[in-house]
């Protein structure tokens, strides 16, 4: 393999890697600052022990969401110097953006929300953790915005002198339309993914019959938060297919494996056919669904990629335009998939918890309990996705991924950074997750003594320490 | 001043904000073993920078960020050129941030030993890389007629680069020890005093040495001035250590860390990245800079988050003032080892 490959290789894993976590802190800061709000305004003190509970799990999350991050801002210049050259003028603003107005917020907020139990006043620490939850969704925001420019590229021009991209409207960059729909597909996917882990391991207390006081309303809210998040992923997906036909037809077109132009066009389910996915040999189609998705109308044309392998040809020169068939047929597809079995658990979950029940069915719990990693693997399958699905663009239609990389980087220099990340990403899955399954087993922690007034004192016992 | 000139003033201000700020809780996470005698001081020397350490690391990516969007060229550059360093220094960053949360949370002796290994290693290393890397900036390194970096990782060991990591080293480990002075009570505080009374004339000997072969190297007038600003806080400081005075004390070697960050920046000046090689592969701030609308764009941004920013940062250190000592240390909740029936009772070390 040459550093080009390797340099994707890392970049693929360690972005699905941090991507991994993301989501569930997206999702599970705004279910705890829910949870501590109920606390503020009932003073019940199973909302507080509730709120403590996902609190820490919370953390341990955000342990790895955090110390990944880092990770992803560095190697755009480590690996990708080619790319920040070309691109920095354009998409280092919304990266540098999400540093000063998101970064700061979220990590020094956070620093208060967990050392600030009883030091500060409780209406402003209950403030803090909305700020936290409020500097993760700004700091999506940010990344997405960068990340839509690369799928669609507005605001700019190509200066002829350096040949170089140059911002001409920063507006534009920020209000792409690629954006408006990716954000909230994200800030929904992100609900469902900390939903369905608050569901799943209620589900494993509730199945065991431990501490139903603090576990049945965690179940209520998570899978309240998990049908309207699904409602939102499935109506935002929508609009993207959409949209992706519209400014990334190849893509489309390769996620159905569509290799002939049709009208209309049946969407396929399921797709059996040879390895490179140019021959099918066993299909279950649906008349007319794909223009539909494509285009809003049974009746519509929808571009094959031979046709659009033609078209790019004829546009930008002799090339292969034709991503990774097989990666992104099966990745649309379990993308979309595992986002149904989510909905349809939340639905059943309602249905069976309804006017205070709780159901007996093991199947039911057990269920809960595996569709936890639903949302992730959802998650991740849809970044390969929409990002192998972009090939062989690092920005669409302008800077090819090949000319991206660092000219200056060995394959030595790759090979180490790729080894020693994957080893160590791969010990600290394992630490994690321990760690998870541990605490989330434990259960909510016995309510705390509150000091009156730590004031008084002259060294008080901090409430909350390492 | 330009546009382009204002941002690389930012970037230095960014970095010598990181270097204020995060230099300490890397001094602190060096010291975490040398001054603790168990487990209780352990606790509260890493509670001292719990609230803060994360916040403080973020100036660093911002750092990052800003000079993404404003020199992408110094980006580019710097970061593909400074690769294996820089991929030390994130492997450092990672197993760190991780240890502050994870250490606590199983009760083993051996699993805490492990992390805390992990928070000792994890603040050497940057805290000397981060010299390392600004010292070779200030050299200059091998460059090509097209401004990409030419070098070999041994050629950035050079002397004066490795004395730089020295210096930062030693003057985190200072920076770190008065802080520790200053946010404790009992033997962790009289340790800390003890350790930054010796580490002080150790680590003004090392920055009257680097700052004076900096000046040989790219000096003038300004850098003269700055780095007896950085030396003259420096001896006032540790002065104050001796009178026990800790609030000066820490804000002197503040000082001194500003004064050096700003003294590199301006024997950089008017250059980025210097070659050390061929003259045209230096790259310039005229040069490696961003078109004039998005630094125009960037320098709003940055007026109205900047103030923000220090703002809240500031209320946190103003909420989490209070000294910290033994007694403030509640009982851990971390839950207990997992006891496999086959393995012997853990040794307590």
């Amino acid at each position: 393999m040459d550093a080009l490959d390797l340099a994707r290789w890392q970049f693929g894993i360690t972005t699905v890697y941090h991507f991994l976590f993301v989501p569930l802190t997206i999702g599970l800061s705004v279910l705890v600052a829910g949870l501590q709000t109920a606390w503020h305004r009932t003073g019940q003190e199973r909302y507080l022990r509730a709120t403590k509970f996902w609190g820490k799990l919370f953390l341990i999350n955000v342990a790895m969401g955090v110390v990944t991050g880092i990770v992803q801002e560095f190697q755009f210049g480590m690996a990708w110097s080619d790319y920040s050259r070309f691109v920095g003028d354009v998409f280092g603003a919304p990266l540098a953006m999400e540093g000063l107005l998101a970064f700061f917020l979220e990590s020094t907020f956070l620093g208060l929300w967990i050392f600030g139990w009883d030091r500060l006043p409780r209406r402003v620490h209950l403030a803090t953790i909305w700020v936290v939850a409020l500097g993760t969704w700004l700091s999506a925001y940010f990344i997405l915005a960068a990340n839509s420019w690369m799928q669609h590229p507005v605001g700019y021009a190509v200066d002829p002198a350096t040949g170089r991209a140059r911002l001409t409207d920063i507006g534009a960059v920020l209000t792409n339309s690629t954006v408006l729909v990716a954000y909230p597909h994200v800030i929904t996917a992100s609900l469902v993914t900390g939903a369905a882990f608050m569901l799943g391991v209620s589900a494993w207390h509730l199945a065991r019959g431990n501490e139903v006081e603090v576990f049945r309303p965690s179940l209520r809210l998570a899978l309240v938060v998990a049908l309207v998040g699904s409602v939102g992923v499935a109506v935002t997906g929508d609009l993207q297919a959409k949209l992706m036909t519209d400014q990334q037809p190849m893509k489309m077109a390769a996620a159905e494996a569509l290799y002939e132009t049709q009208a209309p066009a049946s969407f396929s389910v399921l797709t059996l056919g040879s390895l490179d996915g140019s021959e099918e040999l066993w299909s279950l189609r649906v008349p007319r669904v794909l223009s539909f998705m494509a285009e809003g109308d049974p009746d519509a044309r929808v571009e094959g990629i031979d046709d659009l392998q033609a078209a790019s040809v004829e546009r930008f020169g002799e090339g292969d335009y034709v991503p990774n068939v097989p990666v992104t047929y099966w990745t649309f597809r379990l993308m979309i998939g595992f986002g149904v079995l989510s909905a349809g658990l939340a639905v059943l979950g309602l249905w069976l918890t309804r006017r205070g029940r709780l159901p007996a069915s093991r199947l039911f719990w057990r269920a809960s309990v595996l569709a936890i990693g639903l949302p992730f693997a959802a998650n991740s399958v849809g970044w390969v996705f929409t990002e192998m699905g972009r090939q062989p663009w690092a920005v669409y239609g302008v800077l090819p991924t090949s000319s991206s990389v660092s000219p200056t980087m060995s394959v030595a220099e790759i090979a180490t950074s790729l080894s020693v990340l994957t080893a160590l990403y791969g010990v600290l899955a394992v630490v994690e997750l321990g760690l998870l399954v541990r605490y989330a087993k434990a259960g909510p922690p016995a309510v705390p003594a509150h000091s009156p007034d730590p004031a008084d004192e002259d060294e008080p016992v901090l409430s909350f320490a390492y | 001043m330009t546009l382009p000139e204002l941002w690389f003033v930012l970037i230095a201000v960014l970095w010598a904000g990181y270097f204020v700020l995060e230099g300490f809780d890397f001094g602190v996470g060096m010291l975490l073993a040398g001054l603790s005698r168990d487990e209780v001081d352990r606790r509260v020397v890493l509670n001292t920078i719990g609230p803060v350490w994360d916040g403080n690391e973020v100036w660093v990516l911002v750092a990052g960020g800003a000079t993404f969007a404003a020199f992408p060229d110094w980006y580019a550059s710097l970061f593909s050129g400074f690769y294996l360093p820089l991929l030390l220094v994130l492997v450092a960053l990672i197993v760190r941030g991780v240890a502050f949360e994870y250490r606590g949370k199983v009760d083993s002796a051996s699993w805490r030993r492990r992390w805390d290994l992990c928070i000792v290693w994890g603040s050497l290393l940057p805290s000397v890389l981060w010299g390392v890397a600004f010292a070779n900036l200030v050299r200059g390194v091998p460059m090509t007629a097209e401004g990409e970096f030419d070098g070999s990782l041994l050629g950035l060991l050079n002397p004066y680069a490795l004395l730089g990591g020295l210096t930062t080293c030693t003057l985190f480990l200072l920076h770190g020890a008065l802080f520790l002075a200053l946010r404790t009570t009992g033997g962790v505080r009289e340790r800390a005093h003890r350790a930054a009374a010796a580490l002080g004339p150790v680590a003004a000997a090392l920055a009257v040495a680097f700052l004076g072969w900096t000046q040989a190297l790219r000096g003038s007038a300004a850098t003269l001035a700055l780095a007896a600003v950085a030396a003259a806080a420096l001896v006032a400081g540790l002065v104050a250590q001796r009178a026990r005075r800790e609030g000066w004390a820490f804000a002197l070697t503040a000082v001194t860390l500003v004064a050096a960050v700003a003294t590199l920046f301006v024997a950089l000046f008017p250059d980025v990245m210097p070659s050390s090689t061929d003259p045209a592969g230096t790259l310039s701030i005229a040069g490696a800079a961003s078109s004039g609308y998005t630094l125009e764009v960037m320098t709003r941004v940055a007026a109205f988050g900047t103030p923000l920013v220090l703002l809240y940062q500031g209320w946190t250190y103003w909420v989490f003032r209070r000294r910290i000592g033994r007694g403030s240390i509640p009982a851990p909740v971390a839950l207990p080892a997992q006891r496999r029936p086959e393995t012997a009772p853990e040794q307590v070390g």
